[in-house]
């Protein structure tokens, strides 16, 4: 066969799908969109690499390296700066505090002039929520002048919320956040060593999302095939032989494929501005970030048209056109299984070597990986139909609804699996990621040792400050159910360069109660624990010894190199007890433990408070709001976090926020791919609904039979995905090391996730389904 | 107005029904007594589907009013009329009618089972019928696997195997060439008359229309009683 | 129909008495018109006096006439070339119905009614051939079939011109 002739039939089967009448249209319009959601969506993926080099970009531009070893002297090109990052609700605010120093200190990336003191220039989403009616506890914490906004080059998503506020008389001492620099930026770094089976994940997540899309792409070039058959039919009956009908129809899908190229990179071109003005689990960018790269364009380019050809040619062998009609090779034989178990099996040979590999043992091989997971979802779309004919095949006794569902995937079991394809794909997919998440999560995520049923809040404050009045300030702030605030100073044996020197803790007896077991405890009690927690070696003797009855110590004492230090002198009363320090102190360093009282007047200089501990009250709304509030009057520069149980490693994390968000597409594609093919078969059975409704059929029977034939498919579609899903999974982990353990809920989530697409899906197809069983589908004149 | 005798079973009276500016019915009378064979003639788009439609409680009429037994069709809900069809009615259509994934003898038990018969007797039921219209050796093949005149055969087995007491036929022989045409209006007016099954025939042949005892032609959404205007 | 043409055919058979012949005829092709038995003399005694036929023997008794006749060779040549000569076709060129509708036309009468009347005609007696054909046998089904086609041909012609009428009138009253 020349390629000449290909050629030339190929044009033609194009020239017929855009010449074939108002259905040809209809029939090429779906396949374009189809295909034009799935470009749209692998444009989207090629361009991620391009996004998170430019997120990196800005990120590193704007850097304010807080790390030098020293800071430079004062000079003209010097500016301070402090981080004052703060939260509205559950999104982070990144702040700064600049203070220029000379009239040639920097600008930050993406900032025209210095706000003035009292000013900020902002981020556009900032402004907005600022603008916003709720926003009121916000405006009064940023009680500053917006006098401009930040530019792109400054923000790594459209809605980062960001601002920089002008500031005057920033101290720089060794204890406060303020920095003085003479430039913005990252300084080189020797990249680190990217976590084997982190890398793994991303591979798997890659792999996961984007067959789907393949599968979902396959399923869009034959979208309508059945009307295409019977116009192939009628040129069957002009002359042309069975290879170049082929021929003409893989040029259609060609056509539709090159549409959806076009259509595609409409959708990713209008898709790119709207990302760019929408956020995504607290993840945004911007349109220009959005940039594909050239070569995997290039292929998206040239894999789809090829791919179209392909799929309709391998379609087409089992459709035999005759002239007078297209004979579905009526008498089937039944599917085989043998080489149908193939591509999974080979996928898991393929996997096979990398198991007990472990994060030790160096990277995981990138092409057995992505081949071995990819044979084995490619599977699931081969074993499908097999499947489904298997378990229909001796079905047909029951309800009529039933008998009709049941005959009708007798009859075309390869299309009902079709559709479910994409479904049990992603699913698997997503189970097998799921066990894989899960089963090290351990790995990424650290206890913090911190108890939030205990304390949700910590206020650090940014210089040393008395203690008196720290804890009434919180305890009169709406939101606050009861505050706990904490002093150090240090103690030594002598008022100058004492030769034993300790750390000391100030507090309430029912402060102190949050670090030890006390027996006993009121104002001027004295105790020292007989154990510091969280010390590798608990046991406090020495400290016992020293703090004795009737010795004389000194309160802050002076050393050599350092200012005069208060030198307060304090005899230890007779009442010091020793106790046991409590396993969850919100301390590390408990020792001395002094109630505010049993320490002479002098000494209350130098105490300095040691945080601010807060338990909030529940039943208020925006609590956490009212207290970043009062602390940002107390002390702007204070960081105040939340207490959790756990914090997870970052990229962890980062990689599975891209696993929800990629799923959320696939998901919808999917879905939209279901409804189209859902129609098309409804439409193409127009006339036998109006004749079955005609004599009487109740529309009940025929919605419930629509119900099971899609049912069926998509029960025994999930079981696939399950059985893959949890074979995939498992092997994941023994090639991570990591014991394999059943997360049945997580596969339940996962396995109700599609079938609740697959419901949403029929529901929306009832309205139409409703309408074609109106009586006027009989007309034909 | 045409005084309706009192013995009929379904009586129309100026039926009037738009598709858009399309007037398919205007003013269309009709009646039919139990028994008789009533051919609707006319030439294409006269608007002789939209009666047999509007007679079967398929489509509702835009006005004009509907007798059947007594009881004004136009009146009912769309279940009663849904489920009047299901018991009294019997439609056989020119194609597209029977379900391809079903086996013929379910095509024609499907009536029975609708009416919530079992599956068994359904299916005895069916195969009596099929036998009377001898295509009972089709039973276990589908739609797809017989001929143009035996599936109608097996259409016209369903239509009367619920024991209606009128059959709708739209162009039952449309599809089929004469001899098979014949083959199938011999068996269906047979059987109507060994039931007692009064039969509406909506037909541009005049040789299917031969089959009648009567003829109305429908022209421009009018229809004529040819026996009564001689 | 040439009555001598199909008695000649019958002969070929075999021998038969004249009453035989009318009986033979009448059962296979009289259907509605039965033939009289003074035809079939005259028929015959044509035959003879042309040498298709010839008198195989006298029966004596009682009846009119106990002729048996034998057809000749000459007489299955004849046949033989009746039967491989086509008919004429009829071209029904002269039509009366055709006349009465333009008559009606010329003198404004209603012509729709005339050619509805006539439909009514020709289906009743469709609807007779038809139940005939039903209950009968092949060879009623055929005849029947013949001449339901024939009918339904001026049927069609009918509707052709019921829905042409206002041209048809345009014309012929120019």
């Amino acid at each position: 066969m020349s390629p000449r002739q290909w050629i030339r039939d190929l044009a033609m089967g194009a020239r017929f799908a855009v010449t074939g009448g108002r259905e040809g249209w209809v029939r090429m319009t779906l396949t374009a969109v189809g295909v034009g959601l799935g470009v749209a969506l692998l444009l989207l993926c090629t361009a991620l690499p391009n996004v998170f080099a430019a997120r990196l970009k800005v990120e590193d531009a704007r850097y304010d390296n807080t790390y030098s070893e020293k800071a430079p002297p004062k000079a003209d090109n010097t500016f301070l700066i402090a981080a004052t990052d703060t939260a509205w609700h559950d999104d982070d605010i990144r702040g700064r505090l600049v203070e220029p120093e000379g009239k040639r200190a920097p600008l930050p990336p993406g900032v025209d002039s210095f706000p003035g003191k009292g000013e900020m220039v902002v981020s556009p989403a900032l402004k907005d929520l600022l603008a916003s009616d709720d926003a009121k506890l916000l405006r009064e914490r940023l009680p500053y002048k917006i006098t401009g906004t930040i530019g792109e080059s400054g923000l790594i998503g459209s809605h980062e919320l960001a601002y920089y506020a002008g500031a005057s008389g920033l101290k720089l001492t060794d204890v406060s956040p303020v920095h003085r620099l003479t430039e913005y930026g990252k300084p080189d770094e020797t990249p680190e060593k990217t976590d084997p089976v982190l890398l793994l994940m991303v591979l798997v997540v890659f792999v996961v999302l984007l067959t789907p899309v393949a599968v979902f792409i396959a399923a869009a070039v034959r979208f309508g095939g059945e009307r295409r058959d019977r116009r192939l039919a009628a040129l069957r009956l002009v002359g042309s032989d069975s290879h170049m009908t082929r021929r003409f129809a893989a040029g259609e899908a060609l056509a539709g494929a090159l549409l959806g190229l076009v259509i595609g990179t409409a959708f990713f071109l209008l898709g790119r501005q709207t990302l760019g003005s929408t956020e995504l689990l607290g993840v945004s960018v911007w349109p220009s970030y959005l940039d594909p790269s050239p070569a995997l364009a290039a292929l998206v380019a040239v894999a789809i048209p090829v791919a179209a050809v392909l799929v309709t040619l391998l379609a087409m062998r089992g459709v035999v056109v005759e002239p007078l009609g297209v004979v579905r090779a009526a008498k089937q034989r039944r599917r085989r299984l043998w080489w149908r178990l193939m591509p999974p099996l080979a996928g898991l040979a393929m996997l096979y070597p990398l198991i007990g590999k472990g994060r030790k043992n160096g990277d995981f091989n990138q092409y057995l990986v992505i081949g071995g997971v990819l044979l084995l979802l490619i599977g699931i779309t081969a074993l499908l139909p097999w499947v489904v004919e298997a378990v229909v095949v001796p079905l047909g006794k029951g309800a009529l609804s039933w008998q009709l569902a049941v005959r009708r995937l007798q009859l075309s079991s390869g299309t009902a699996a079709r559709m479910v394809n994409g479904i049990a794909v992603a699913v698997a997919g997503a189970i097998a990621l799921q066990m894989l998440f899960t089963g090290t999560q351990s790995q990424y995520t650290k206890a913090t040792g911190k108890d939030p049923s205990r304390v949700q809040m910590q206020v650090d404050f940014s210089e040393r400050k008395p203690l008196s009045g720290v804890e009434r300030d919180f305890t009169g702030t709406k939101g606050v159910r009861a505050a706990v605030a904490l002093a150090t100073s240090e103690y030594g044996d002598a008022r100058r360069d004492p030769e034993n020197s300790n750390g000391l803790t100030v507090g309430s007896c029912t402060a102190l109660r949050e670090l030890a077991t006390l027996p006993s405890c009121k104002d001027g009690d004295v105790f020292v624990t007989r154990t510091r927690s969280h010390y590798t070696t608990p046991s406090n003797a020495d400290e016992i010894a020293i703090v004795k009855p009737g010795r004389q110590l000194y309160i802050d004492p002076s050393y050599d190199d350092a200012e005069r230090g208060i030198e307060a002198p304090w005899t230890v009363p007779a009442n010091v007890r020793v106790v046991d320090a409590r396993k969850d102190s919100l301390q590390d360093a408990n020792g001395l433990l002094v109630t505010p009282a049993a320490l002479p007047a002098k000494a209350a200089s130098a105490l300095f408070s040691d945080g601010v501990y807060l338990r909030l009250d529940p039943s208020v709304p925006d609590s956490r709001e009212y207290i970043r509030n009062a602390v940002a009057r107390i002390d702007p520069l204070a960081s105040t976090y939340g207490w959790s149980a756990t914090q997870e490693d970052v990229k962890y994390t980062s990689i599975r926020t891209g696993l929800f968000v990629g799923s959320f597409f696939v998901l919808a594609l999917i879905g939209a791919s279901l409804l189209v093919s859902q129609l098309e078969q409804l439409r193409e059975r127009r006339k036998l609904l109006s004749a079955l409704v005609a004599f009487g059929t109740q529309r009940r029977t025929l919605s419930l039979s629509v119900l099971w034939q899609t049912a069926l498919p998509v029960g025994l579609g999930l079981v696939l995905a399950t059985t893959v899903g949890v074979t995939l999974g498992s092997v994941l982990l023994k090639m991570t090391r990591t014991p394999v353990a059943m997360d049945w809920a997580s596969v339940l989530t996962m396995t109700g996730v599609g079938a609740a697409v697959v419901g949403v899906v029929t529901l929306l197809s009832l309205p139409p389904l409703l309408r074609m069983m109106r009586p006027e589908g009989l007309r034909t004149e | 107005m045409t005084n309706s005798p009192p013995d009929s079973l379904l009586t129309a009276h100026d039926l009037r029904k738009a598709y858009g500016p399309t007037h398919a019915l205007d003013g269309a009378e009709f009646s039919i007594h139990p028994g008789e064979v009533v051919a609707i003639m006319g030439p294409s788009g006269s608007g002789k589907s939209t009666l047999l439609h509007c007679l079967a409680g398929i489509v509702p009429p835009d006005s004009g009013s509907i007798t059947y037994n007594g009881r004004e069709l136009t009146k009912m809900s769309d279940a009663q009329r849904s489920a009047l069809r299901r018991s009294e009615f019997g439609f056989v259509f020119q194609f597209g009618q029977l379900v391809p994934e079903l086996t013929c003898v379910e095509n024609v038990a499907l009536p029975l089972r609708l009416n919530g018969s079992s599956r068994k007797d359904a299916l005895r039921t069916a195969l009596g019928w099929m036998e009377r219209l001898e295509v009972d050796d089709l039973k276990a093949k589908r739609p797809g696997e017989v001929s143009g005149g035996q599936g109608q055969r097996v259409a016209v087995a369903r239509a009367l195997v619920t024991g209606p007491r009128l059959l709708f036929a739209d162009e039952p022989t449309g599809a089929l060439d004469s001899s098979n045409g014949e083959r199938v209006m011999g068996l269906l007016t047979e059987a109507a008359r060994a039931t007692n099954a009064a039969v509406v025939l909506v037909t541009h042949e005049t040789h299917v229309a031969a089959y009648s005892d009567r003829e109305i032609v429908v022209r421009d959404g009018k229809s004529r009683d040819m026996e009564r205007s001689v | 129909m040439s009555i001598g043409h199909t008695l000649l055919g019958l002969l070929e058979a075999g021998p038969r008495h004249g009453y035989d012949l009318k009986r033979a005829f009448d059962e296979k092709f009289g259907h509605d018109r039965p033939l009289h038995y003074g035809q079939v003399y005259s028929t015959m005694s044509r035959l003879l006096k042309n040498g298709l036929v010839e008198v195989d023997a006298i029966e004596a008794g009682g009846g009119p006439e106990r002729k048996r006749y034998a057809i000749t060779d000459a007489g299955i040549t004849d046949v033989q070339r009746w039967l491989a000569t086509p008919q004429k076709p009829e071209e029904y060129l002269q039509s009366t119905l055709y006349t009465r509708v333009v008559l009606a036309l010329l003198t404004r009468r209603d012509a729709t009614e005339i050619l509805d009347t006539q439909r009514s005609e020709h289906l009743r007696s469709m609807r007779i051939l038809t139940d005939r054909k039903r209950k009968g046998d092949l060879a009623d089904q055929l005849i029947c079939d013949h001449a339901l086609f024939h009918l339904e041909a001026d049927l069609r012609w009918l509707e052709l011109t019921a829905a042409r009428l206002d041209k048809l009138r345009e014309a012929v009253t120019l």
